[in-house]
């Protein structure tokens, strides 16, 4: 008989109040006693529907009946089967747009709370010291090289290595974990926790290198020479986009890519580290993504008042519900349907005001989509200063330039195949460097699937 | 980490330091710069590349103990390591199809123009070197510069020592003598670099600036060195860090550059305390 609660079992958090002055984690995680009441909510469907939402296939049910008998170990070993991040995944993935969205128990109530089940697992079994690396039985002689240490990289060389694969990763920054470290803030994503996850993968015997910038410091040919075989581009979204508007080369603009590693990469905010921290008394954040939402929950941290300001209505906001939600409880202020046309400066070139105009829905058009328009005469001007625009990136045109012939789309995302394999034979690619900004957890499907198409390359 | 093989002291406040870092050294062309991390708690500075030995898999900085971060790299010393020196980064000068060069380097800029004063008199091109400093004690890499030059005139604010003024007063007095470069390269302080296309741009010469804004990735992920040129916005870590000094937005890279005045003091007060400087 299972549990017939309507809704999740509470995740326990920090307070609003306490944690926007804090960079401690928000979601503090399940107890056992929580993690065992929310396992027993799961009907263990047998055709299994929450599986299809997974990009990496985690066996689901099976992971949440270990979690049922109280086998926590056996449990998370069954999710590291597919899932490389289990802690990272359990803590960042859109579930409710993947598994949780599949699961049966979402149709009358609220879905089984398979993110927080994943994350519990992921925390037990490294509070506990479980080992689940183990090195491959029998070692191949092929060499790959993965560039870009961020989710799709780690994955890839994961798999790869489990295989008996020689993996290096080359990573241009300081870290490993790409977005993982630059981009998901502290509270959402301790960085000791990444840390933990890339140690794992150089228990597989997976060699990292920090430093690397892959197309300068050395080029695809030039591994070839050092005996790579083949190769997976990781190398991320990169470039970030500006709205083209007066004034955003003022000082006290920022890119979120630029605030985010500050504070998340540099950890300006800390005593100890040399980064200059942005001092900002009002700040808008320009986006409705989760990146948008990021930046400005750091911000508030950093000691800022911070409004959001969207183009659209916060129905249409992109970013995770839950985000908008934390984002709300912590005092940003949501600014929707405003859309800013200038940054004003001071006579030291310091922003000083931004100049915004408000926007009305138009009528939804024939595929039900509803635009936006200005209204007219409703510009205002705020007092701010500084502004931060999360408005997307486009892929880094670095690593592209100098491999000849590879080809590219449109927007300069590599072009792949169904198994990501690019139009150079011996080279894979995957993650935001082929789609543009997505999610960590479409990042792991897509280095794991190229994982498996240069596996069948091998053999 | 990567170990320091050699320091020197190049006047009271600039250091040359040479980098153990074959991978480094082995694709680096003139103009390009490195991302330096002194230790897990630095801020990451882009420094531009002075000299490189390929077969030594050596690299050569030369920077001004300016900043926090900057007397914090000087604090170290010949056999002790940096944590972090990523590069090379940007794109390389485009010295091709230059053969009557004048190259302009401000105080440390001219550990910069040095490579590419040298390059361009190996590719057989005429190369007249005009350096300029603030006063006598502290001229750098005077005999460097004379070996990379065809003519090296040294000019110092105060006239301590070669000629008394501004490097625009030699650039222009040559111009006006009939010199007909074909290129000037200018790199070192911000209102000296504008000052000179100031200059050039009345005479109609091709100008080149190496433009050092705030970095933070130096691959083109953070923006944060975006600067204004010809009305749109480039990245000085992957368009640059040289442009076309015709189009440049000095006024907006200035401020850009003044951005965290404040916090910098400080963090140098910081630093000084903790590791000694000026």
């Amino acid at each position: 008989m299972y549990n017939k609660q309507e809704f999740k079992t509470p995740m326990p958090h920090q307070e609003p109040d306490i944690r926007n002055k804090n960079f401690s984690e928000v979601s503090t995680g399940y107890s056992l006693e929580d993690a065992v009441n929310e396992a027993n909510r799961c009907l263990n469907c047998k055709t299994k529907p929450c599986m299809n939402g997974c990009p990496v296939n985690v066996d689901i049910p099976d992971f949440i009946n270990f979690i049922k008998d109280g086998d926590i170990e056996s449990a998370y070993r069954k999710i590291k089967e597919k899932n490389f991040l289990p802690a990272v995944c359990g803590r960042v993935c859109p579930q409710e747009n993947q598994c949780e969205k599949l699961c049966v128990r979402g149709i009358k109530n609220e879905s089984v709370g398979i993110g927080r089940l994943e994350r519990f697992c992921a925390d037990w079994a490294r509070e506990n010291g479980v080992e689940t690396e183990t090195l491959p039985r029998q070692s191949s002689n092929h060499k790959v090289a993965v560039i870009g240490a961020g989710p799709a990289g780690l994955t890839c060389a994961g798999v790869l290595a489990q295989a008996g694969i020689e993996v290096e990763i080359f990573e241009s920054l300081n870290k490993a974990g790409g977005v993982l470290s630059y981009g998901i803030p502290e509270f959402r994503l301790p960085k000791s926790i990444v840390r933990y996850e890339v140690e794992n993968l150089e228990k597989l015997g997976v060699k990292i290198h920090t430093d690397v910038v892959v197309g300068r410091t050395v080029t695809i040919p030039q591994l070839e020479n050092m005996g790579f075989e083949a190769f997976f581009i990781g190398s991320g979204a990169g470039l970030p986009s500006f709205m083209g508007i007066e004034g955003e080369g003022l000082a006290g603009v920022f890119s979120a890519n630029e605030f985010l590693t500050r504070a998340n990469l540099m950890e300006c905010y800390k005593e100890d580290k040399d980064t200059p921290a942005p001092k900002l008394e009002k700040v808008v954040v320009v986006g409705g993504g989760n990146v948008a939402m990021d930046a400005a929950r750091v911000a508030k941290r950093m000691g800022s008042d911070v409004s959001i300001i969207y183009r659209r209505g916060i129905e249409q906001m992109p970013a995770r519900k839950e985000e908008i939600h934390h984002a709300q409880e912590e005092g940003i202020h949501f600014l929707t349907l405003n859309n800013p046309v200038r940054v004003i400066g001071d006579e030291n070139g310091f922003v000083k005001q931004i100049e915004c105009v408000k926007m009305e829905l138009t009528e939804p058009d024939a595929s039900g989509r509803r635009g936006v328009k200005v209204m007219d005469g409703s510009e205002f001007l705020m007092d701010v200063d500084g502004v931060i625009m999360a408005i997307g990136t486009s892929p880094n045109p670095l690593l592209k330039a100098t491999i000849n012939g590879i080809e590219v789309n449109r927007r300069g995302g590599f072009v792949v195949d169904d198994n990501m394999r690019t139009s150079i034979p011996n080279i894979w690619a995957g993650g935001d460097a082929v789609t543009g900004s997505a999610t960590v957890i479409e990042a792991m499907g897509a280095g794991q699937k190229a994982a498996k198409s240069i596996l069948e390359y091998f053999t | 980490m990567f170990k320091i093989l050699d320091k020197k002291q190049l006047n009271d406040s600039t250091f040359s330091m040479t980098i153990d870092a074959p991978l480094v050294a082995q694709n680096i062309m003139p103009g390009q710069f490195v991302m330096v991390m002194t230790d897990e708690n630095s801020e990451r500075i882009p420094l531009t590349i002075a000299d490189f030995d390929k077969t030594a898999g050596s690299v050569t900085i030369i920077f001004q103990a300016i900043g926090g971060s900057t007397i914090k790299l000087a604090s170290k010393n010949a056999g002790e390591e940096i944590a972090h020196f990523a590069g090379p980064l940007g794109m390389p000068t485009e010295l091709e199809n230059i053969s009557n060069a004048c190259v302009i380097g401000g105080g440390v800029g001219c550990a910069i123009a040095l490579p590419q004063a040298k390059w361009l008199k190996n590719h057989g091109a005429n190369v007249d070197l005009v350096a300029g400093f603030r006063n006598k004690d502290i001229v750098i890499l005077e005999d460097e510069m004379k070996a990379a030059a065809t003519e090296l005139t040294i000019c110092t604010d105060d006239g301590s020592y070669g000629v008394k003024g501004f490097v625009t007063g030699v650039l222009k007095d040559n111009i006006t003598s009939g010199k007909n470069y074909d290129c000037v390269i200018a790199i070192g302080p911000v209102p000296m670099m504008k000052a000179v296309c100031d200059i050039t741009k009345e005479f109609d010469i091709r100008t080149i600036v190496s433009l050092n804004p705030i970095m933070i990735d130096g691959t083109g992920m953070c923006g944060g060195c975006r600067v204004n040129v010809d009305g749109k916005v480039k990245f000085a870590c992957v368009d640059g860090p040289d442009f076309d000094g015709h189009k440049v937005d000095f006024k907006e890279l200035m401020i850009r550059n003044s951005m965290y005045r404040n916090q910098e003091k400080e963090h140098k007060e910081h630093i000084c305390r903790m590791y000694g400087g000026k």
